[in-house]
C-alpha cells in the first residue's frame, strides 16, 4: 500500500512541474498572432497565445510523451485518432482535467493543425524499459496476443495490429506507451471516466481486465518498440 | 495427373466446403420469431494449447494449430486468399458457436447429402481449402491434412464419438420477422462493421498483414465457401460480430447485414461450368444462396479476376 502512495505522490509531484513548466512557457510566449492558419510546430513549442500552454511542456519536444507522469507519446499517432481525442477532451466524453481546458482552448483549425502536426513527428526511438518477466510476461503476452476467449475477449493485437503497432486511423498503436498512461487509460474506461471509444469496444475490453492484467499489459506494450519490428521466425 | 488423382480431385470439387446446404431462410419469412433461443452454455472445454505433448505427435498437432493460425505462411501452396482458418472458426478453432474443431472431429466419417456419399474429416478439410480459402485442396495424406487433422483430433480429447455437442458449428438464426433486404444490411454494416473491415469490405492491414480481413471482393472466400450462404453467415455473425461483441446483433441485424455481405462478389465457384443459370442450378438451388440472382441491380456469381 506504502508504495502505491508514494508512486501516486511522485506521479502528481511531475504533473505540477510540468503544468508549472507550462504556465513559464506560456508568459514567454510573444509570438504575433496572424490571421494566417495555425502553425502545429508553434503551438507545440510555444502555446496558441491565448491560453493553451506549449504542448511539449507536456508531451515533450519530440512528442515523446513522459513516461512517469503519464504523459503519452503523440508523436506518429493516427491524425483521425489524435484529431478525434481533441473534441472528445472538450467535450468530455474523454474527461481528464489536464487536457480538456488545453482541447478547449484550441480552436476547429488548431486542432487540425495539432493533429496533422503530431501524426507526421517520427514515432518515439527512446529506449524501451524492459519488458516483464515471469508470470506477468506470460500473462501478458496471451492476453496481447490469444485474447482469453473464455471470458468473450478478443486478443489487444486483433484490432490494435502484431506487437501493438496500431492498424488505420481508428485503432491506436500500444506500443510505446508508457505502463502509467495505460493503466490510467484502462482505469478510466472502467470507471466511466473515457467513453469515447467506437462501438463501446475499449470499453468492453477493459471490463474484463483485473488490476494484475492491467499491470502486466502496461509493461508488456510499454517494451514494444513503436515500428514494427523485423519479421522474425514464428 | 494420374487417372485416380482425376477421380479424388473430381470427388473433392464436389465436396461442399465448409458449409452445409439445406435451410431455405427467405423463403420462409413469414411465420418469425425474431429472436434466436439464448445460446445454449457449451458443455464441452477443450485442453490448453500448454497441454499439447513435447513428443512427436506433438509436433503435428502444434504444426496443425500454426496452419490454422496462418495457412498462408504455413500452407501457401493451397491458399488463395487472405483470410485463414482462425478468421471464421475464433480462438485457434476452440470457440464454441465458432464451429469449433473439437465440434467438428468427433462427427466424422459423415454422409454428406450436397456429394452423396460418406466424407472422411480429411476430405471436409480439402472443401475448406478449396473453398473459404479459394485455393486448392491438399491431397489426402498431405502433411497439411495430417497436421490439422492432429490437431483437431488432440483438441476433441475426452469428446464423445458420434454426439453433437453444444455448441458445434454456428448457431441457426431463428427465420427474421421481415425477408432480409440489402439496403437495410447496408445500414447495419456501415454502423457495425466498416469501421473494422473498412467502408468497401475489403479488410485492413498493418505491417502487410491482414488483420481485419476482407468480407468479398478477390481475396475473400469464394462462391462455394459456406460463409456464401446466408444462413451460415448469419449464425457467425450474431454469435461474434463485431469483434468482441458478439450476442449484441438483433436477429433481423445479423440476417440483414449477412445478406448485405454475401450479395456483394468474390472469386468464381471453382465449380462454375460456364453458365450461371446452369451452376446456380447444380450448386446454389437454395434461396440461402444469392449466386445467380440480380441483387441491387448486378447479375451476381460473375466472379472477381484472380489476384
Ligand atoms: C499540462 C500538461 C499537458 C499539456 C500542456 C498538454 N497535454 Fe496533452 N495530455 C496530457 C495528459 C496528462 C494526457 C493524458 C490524459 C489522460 O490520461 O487521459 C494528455 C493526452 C493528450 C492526447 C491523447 C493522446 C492519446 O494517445 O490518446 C492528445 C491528442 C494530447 N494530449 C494533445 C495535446 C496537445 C495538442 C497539446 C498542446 C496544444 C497538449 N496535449 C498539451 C497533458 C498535457
Ligand atoms: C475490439 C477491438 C479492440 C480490442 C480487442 C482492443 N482494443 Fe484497445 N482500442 C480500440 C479502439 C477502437 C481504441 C480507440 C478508442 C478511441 O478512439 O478513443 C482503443 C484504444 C486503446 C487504448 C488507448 C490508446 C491511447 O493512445 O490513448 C488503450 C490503452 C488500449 N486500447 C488498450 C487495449 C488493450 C490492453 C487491449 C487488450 C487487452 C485492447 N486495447 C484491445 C479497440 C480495441
Ligand atoms: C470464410 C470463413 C471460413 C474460413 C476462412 C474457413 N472456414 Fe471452415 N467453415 C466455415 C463455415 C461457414 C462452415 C460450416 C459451419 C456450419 O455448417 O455450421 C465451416 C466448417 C468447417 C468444418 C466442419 C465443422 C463441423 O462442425 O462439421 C471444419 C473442420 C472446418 N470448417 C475447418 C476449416 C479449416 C481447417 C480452415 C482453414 C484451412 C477453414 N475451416 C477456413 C467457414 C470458414
Ligand atoms: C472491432 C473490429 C470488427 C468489427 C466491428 C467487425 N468485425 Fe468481423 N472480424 C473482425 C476480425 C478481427 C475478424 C477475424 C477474427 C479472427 O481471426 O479471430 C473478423 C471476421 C469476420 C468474418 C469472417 C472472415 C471473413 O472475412 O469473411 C466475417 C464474415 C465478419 N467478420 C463479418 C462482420 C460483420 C458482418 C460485422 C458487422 C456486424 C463485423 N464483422 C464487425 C473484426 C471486426
Amino acid at each position: 500500500m506504502a508504495v502505491v502512495t508514494d508512486k501516486r505522490h511522485r506521479l502528481a509531484a511531475a504533473r505540477f512541474i510540468a503544468c508549472l513548466i507550462a504556465l513559464f512557457g506560456l508568459s514567454r510566449a510573444t509570438v504575433a498572432w496572424a490571421d494566417s492558419p495555425p502553425d502545429g510546430a508553434t503551438i507545440a513549442h510555444q502555446g496558441n497565445g491565448h491560453g493553451v500552454a506549449p504542448c511539449m511542456a507536456c508531451h515533450a519536444a519530440d512528442g515523446g510523451g513522459m513516461s512517469a507522469a503519464g504523459f503519452p507519446r503523440l508523436a506518429g499517432l493516427p491524425q483521425a485518432y489524435l484529431r478525434k481525442q481533441l473534441d472528445d477532451f472538450a467535450d468530455g466524453s474523454r474527461a481528464d482535467p489536464t487536457m480538456r481546458p488545453v482541447a478547449s482552448a484550441l480552436s476547429e483549425a488548431e486542432r487540425d493543425a495539432m493533429a496533422a502536426y503530431y501524426s507526421r513527428l517520427p514515432p518515439p526511438s527512446a529506449v524501451a524499459p524492459a519488458p516483464p518477466t515471469g508470470e506477468a510476461a506470460q500473462r501478458a503476452q496471451l492476453l496481447a496476443t490469444r485474447g482469453r476467449w473464455s471470458a468473450g475477449l478478443p486478443a489487444c493485437e486483433q484490432c490494435h495490429g502484431l506487437g501493438g503497432i496500431g492498424v488505420g486511423e481508428h485503432f491506436p498503436p500500444l506500443a510505446a506507451h508508457s505502463a502509467v498512461y495505460m493503466a490510467n487509460q484502462l482505469h478510466a474506461w472502467q470507471q466511466g471516466r473515457r467513453h469515447n471509444d467506437p462501438m463501446q469496444l475499449m470499453q468492453r475490453v477493459a471490463a474484463k481486465l483485473d488490476e494484475a492484467d492491467i499491470a502486466a499489459l502496461g509493461a508488456w506494450y510499454a517494451a514494444q518498440p513503436a515500428t514494427p519490428a523485423k519479421e522474425t521466425a514464428p | 495427373m494420374n487417372p485416380r488423382h482425376v477421380v479424388l480431385l473430381s470427388a473433392v470439387l464436389c465436396l461442399a466446403a465448409c458449409g452445409k446446404p439445406g435451410a431455405a431462410p427467405q423463403a420462409a419469412a413469414k411465420t418469425a420469431p425474431a429472436v434466436s433461443a439464448a445460446p445454449p452454455a457449451a458443455a464441452f472445454v477443450p485442453p490448453p494449447d500448454t497441454a499439447i505433448p513435447a513428443d512427436e505427435f506433438g509436433k503435428q498437432v502444434a504444426l496443425g494449430r500454426q496452419i490454422f493460425l496462418d495457412p498462408g505462411r504455413y500452407a501457401k501452396a493451397y491458399v488463395g486468399n487472405q483470410l485463414s482458418c482462425e478468421n471464421c472458426h475464433l480462438d485457434a478453432g476452440r470457440l464454441a458457436r465458432s464451429a469449433p474443431l473439437w465440434g467438428a472431429y468427433p462427427m466424422y466419417p459423415a454422409y454428406r447429402s450436397k456429394n452423396h456419399r460418406v466424407n472422411s474429416f480429411a476430405e471436409r478439410l480439402q472443401g475448406c481449402f478449396n473453398y473459404s480459402m479459394n485455393g486448392k485442396a491438399p491431397p489426402l495424406g498431405d502433411p497439411v491434412l495430417v497436421a490439422l487433422e492432429s490437431y483437431a483430433y488432440w483438441m476433441s480429447k475426452g469428446a464423445p464419438i458420434g454426439t453433437a455437442l453444444p455448441g458445434r458449428g454456428y448457431p441457426r438464426l431463428a427465420k427474421p420477422a421481415s425477408v432480409p433486404d440489402y439496403a437495410r444490411g447496408e445500414l447495419v454494416f456501415k454502423r457495425d462493421c466498416a469501421l473494422c473491415h473498412g467502408g468497401d469490405g475489403q479488410g485492413q492491414q498493418a505491417a502487410g498483414r491482414t488483420v481485419f480481413p476482407p468480407l468479398w471482393g478477390p481475396q475473400s472466400f469464394n462462391w462455394g465457401a459456406g460463409m456464401e450462404q446466408v444462413g451460415n453467415a448469419a449464425g457467425f455473425i450474431k454469435a461474434n460480430m463485431p469483434l468482441g461483441k458478439g450476442d449484441t446483433l438483433s436477429d433481423q441485424d445479423a440476417w440483414d447485414v449477412a445478406y448485405f455481405m454475401d450479395a456483394h462478389e468474390r472469386p468464381q465457384d471453382p465449380r462454375f461450368n460456364g453458365s450461371i443459370p446452369a451452376t446456380r442450378t447444380a450448386y446454389h438451388d437454395t434461396p440461402d444462396s444469392l449466386y445467380g440472382t440480380t441483387v441491387n441491380g448486378q447479375l451476381l456469381g460473375q466472379g472477381t479476376s484472380a489476384r
